[in-house]
């Protein structure tokens, strides 16, 4: 009995291993494909501290866009929740003369992607 | 005066019950105005008086003070990291965020952000949806607004003691950045404690000038280098050429040699054209045109006496006051003088006679500005005195067109780099007119007054919108011109060909009437002293000249006689004619009744 119990113990384990590498292959194809379209400039990653957990950019670059858009998302966010509190910011656009700075938010994380829009 | 009213009751009547009824207002008394009386009061005018249950209020009005901005910067430092993490070390940061990576909500969060991102991006290669739809298309001539200018920016001189703006130059390269020449150009008026600078400011900022440039002596005019927008070269009220580095500070980097210089102030200072990027031209009312390198102040390289006699006789020289060059005419250049005339000379003239090539006289004060059409180069524009020339080359006795007197003097012209037919020109009662020759010629198309004083100096920026005028009180006043005079219209190129040849042809038709007349004032005057001569023979001998007379008089009674001789010979003929004609239809109609 006990080694029924251990077994399937360690077979739930390697599960959520397999889940895991496969998640994070996920993770990995979805990033690398946003980074690789038409006319993205840079991709940042933000985690719910602010702190950039991968970009493509340099490093002042990214600080600078991470603190600033943290910021610019926690506001609007707030503003669309005082007007509804049942509702929820999902994504950002600002649209500037020369790029796009596009801000998706999920679960506190923020994932920002600057384009130029190709015309 | 006592109104009554008598009511009478029967004393038998008492104490019955009172009958009200109602009747009409019956006039008791009407008192008339009595004139007489009138004269003792004066009738007073209308006054309005207003009467309002109100609170006072007053009005006052306030001027803020003129503000000085200054924008900078800011960086922004790392932060949010954890305590105990230092951001300053890789691998502290690398490991962490190789722990975040492994977190759960993230993995889950990571694929739904991606494709919304990713719709999104998508969304954006698909369509544009700032995109101008009817961009490409020719704008369509809708009805023109009125021609118009706005004031941008005034740039004040920051000194006490005001001084004139007598030079300006905008920065090659894009024009961001204006270099203004300052000094007093009224004779023996600069005071002793007037500032011996001049400026260089920054479009956007007219609160302070960007660069002070210290020379020794006031700057009459400047030049940007066209082809390196760091260097500029100026020439100063004593005569002296001065050449600063932008990059190397405030102070010049060299001077001219007061022997070899300008004996009057330089009055235009040219960048050439040429390899090392290194000659400029500077013209002053000394009379001399001197060329200089600036790698090497000290002495000039060529000079040329302005002199009409060509015997380079300074005394006899003409002061220039303005010159000009055209990069795609680099042999030849001209000159304005202060006696009115245009000269045209040729730099690459091997003797000092041929350099002088022609002049063009016009004005009857100084030239004060002089420029080449930038479309069309054998046409140049002069201004002086009250009027604005435009020459064509060929035509040397006068002008092609000129406008009409104006109010005041013209101080300064020039061409619109963008439109080949519209100029600028200045005014010293501080208006600022605007000519375009193929819309109207007799008046300027816009007239715009840009200050009270007197404006002396004008610079169109290079791309034909912007329009720097600067004013005798040391202001430099920044216009933006509507786009209809900063555009260039449809067969605008073609029209104003058109239009210079017709002038010039028409300038040659009168040249070659001029010409004819005087031919044949000449050759008539000749014949009379031919004929004066021969009678002055023949006088001498009184008998020949009857004789001759009965000579003449006799041979025209024989003409006479001759003349009527023959006319009745020739009457007679006709009769036989008439005659025989009569005769020959006789015999033929006898002979057709006989047939």
């Amino acid at each position: 009995m006990s080694l029924q119990r251990n077994s399937t113990i360690l077979l739930c384990r390697m599960l959520t291993f397999f889940i895991f590498l496969v998640n994070q292959a996920q993770v990995e194809e979805t990033l690398k494909r946003i980074e690789a379209s038409k006319g993205v400039i840079g991709t940042i990653l933000v985690n719910a501290e602010g702190i950039p957990i991968r970009t493509t950019l340099d490093n002042s670059t990214t600080v600078q866009y991470a603190e600033l858009l943290c910021q610019l998302s926690m506001l609007a966010r707030t503003t669309v929740r005082d007007i509804d509190p049942q509702n929820d910011l999902t994504f950002l656009r600002i649209r500037s003369k020369k790029h796009e700075i596009m801000v998706a938010l999920e679960n506190n994380y923020l994932l920002i992607v600057i384009q130029n829009p190709c015309e | 005066m006592e109104i009554v009213h008598v009511y009478t009751k029967d004393r038998e009547e008492f104490g019955r019950q009172c009958l009200l009824s109602d009747r009409p207002a019956e006039l008791l008394l009407d008192v008339l105005p009595d004139q007489n009386l009138a004269s003792n009061f004066i009738q007073r005018s209308h006054r309005d008086q207003a009467v309002q249950a109100g609170r006072q209020v007053s009005e006052h009005q306030v001027n803020t003070e003129r503000f000085e901005s200054d924008s900078c910067g800011i960086n922004h430092v790392e932060g949010g990291w954890p305590k105990d993490i230092n951001p300053l070390d890789m691998e502290q940061t690398i490991r962490f965020r190789k722990k975040a990576e492994k977190d759960e909500s993230y993995l889950t969060s990571i694929p739904q952000l991606g494709s919304v991102a990713e719709y999104c991006g998508r969304q954006n290669n698909a369509v544009d949806i700032y995109q101008e739809p009817f961009d490409g298309w020719e704008e369509v001539e809708e009805s023109p607004e009125p021609p118009s200018a706005k004031t941008i920016n005034i740039f004040r001189d920051p000194n006490e003691v005001k001084r004139t703006v007598t030079g300006l130059s905008w920065h090659p390269d894009g024009g961001r950045k204006l270099a203004a020449a300052y000094s007093c150009l009224d004779f023996q008026k600069a005071s002793r404690d007037m500032s011996l600078d001049s400026y260089i400011w920054d479009v956007e900022n007219p609160n302070r000038p960007e660069l002070t440039l210290k020379p020794a002596s006031p700057l009459v005019c400047l030049d940007y280098n066209p082809k390196d927008p760091h260097t500029l070269v100026g020439g100063s009220y004593n005569g002296q050429i001065v050449y600063w580095d932008t990059r190397r500070g405030s102070q010049p980097v060299e001077l001219s040699s007061v022997e070899h210089s300008h004996r009057d102030p330089v009055y235009k200072i040219i960048w050439l054209q040429s390899k090392t990027g290194t000659d400029a031209f500077s013209a002053s009312t000394d009379g001399q045109v001197l060329w200089w390198d600036v790698r090497r102040l000290s002495e000039p390289t060529e000079r040329l006496v302005l002199d009409p006699t060509r015997e380079g006789n300074l005394d006899r020289a003409l002061g220039a006051i303005s010159l000009e060059f055209e990069a795609t005419m680099p042999t030849k250049f001209m000159v304005g003088t202060e006696q009115g005339l245009v000269v045209s000379c040729n730099r690459k003239a091997k003797t000092p006679t041929e350099k002088i090539v022609c002049t063009y006289d016009g004005h009857h004060g100084p030239v004060y500005a002089l420029q080449r059409n930038p479309f069309f180069p054998k046409n140049f524009l002069t201004v002086g005195d009250w009027t604005a020339r435009i020459w064509s080359e060929d035509i040397k006795e006068s002008s092609i067109m000129c406008t009409k007197y104006q109010m005041s003097y013209l101080t300064d012209a020039c061409w619109s780099p963008v439109r080949p037919s519209v100029f600028f020109t200045l005014k010293m009662d501080g208006m600022l007119d605007v000519w375009d020759i193929l819309f109207k010629q007799s008046d300027p198309t816009l007239s715009l007054k840009v200050c009270d004083r007197a404006l002396y100096s004008l610079r169109v920026q290079d791309n034909g919108r912007l329009v720097a005028c600067g004013s005798q009180q040391g202001e430099t006043t920044l216009l933006e011109i509507c786009s209809e005079l900063s555009t260039l219209q449809k067969n605008e190129k073609s029209l104003l060909a058109a239009m210079f040849e017709r002038e010039t042809k028409r300038e040659k038709i009168l040249e070659a009437r001029q010409r004819e007349i005087r031919l044949k004032e000449r050759s008539r005057s000749e014949q009379s002293r031919e004929e004066e001569i021969g009678r002055e023979d023949g006088e001498d001998d009184p008998d020949q000249l009857i004789a001759r007379a009965e000579r003449d008089f006799f041979n025209q009674v024989e003409a006479e006689l001759k003349r009527r001789e023959r006319r009745e010979e020739e009457a007679l003929r006709e009769k036989d004619v008439c005659e025989e004609k009569e005769v020959k239809d006789e015999e033929e109609a006898g002979r057709n009744e006989a047939s």
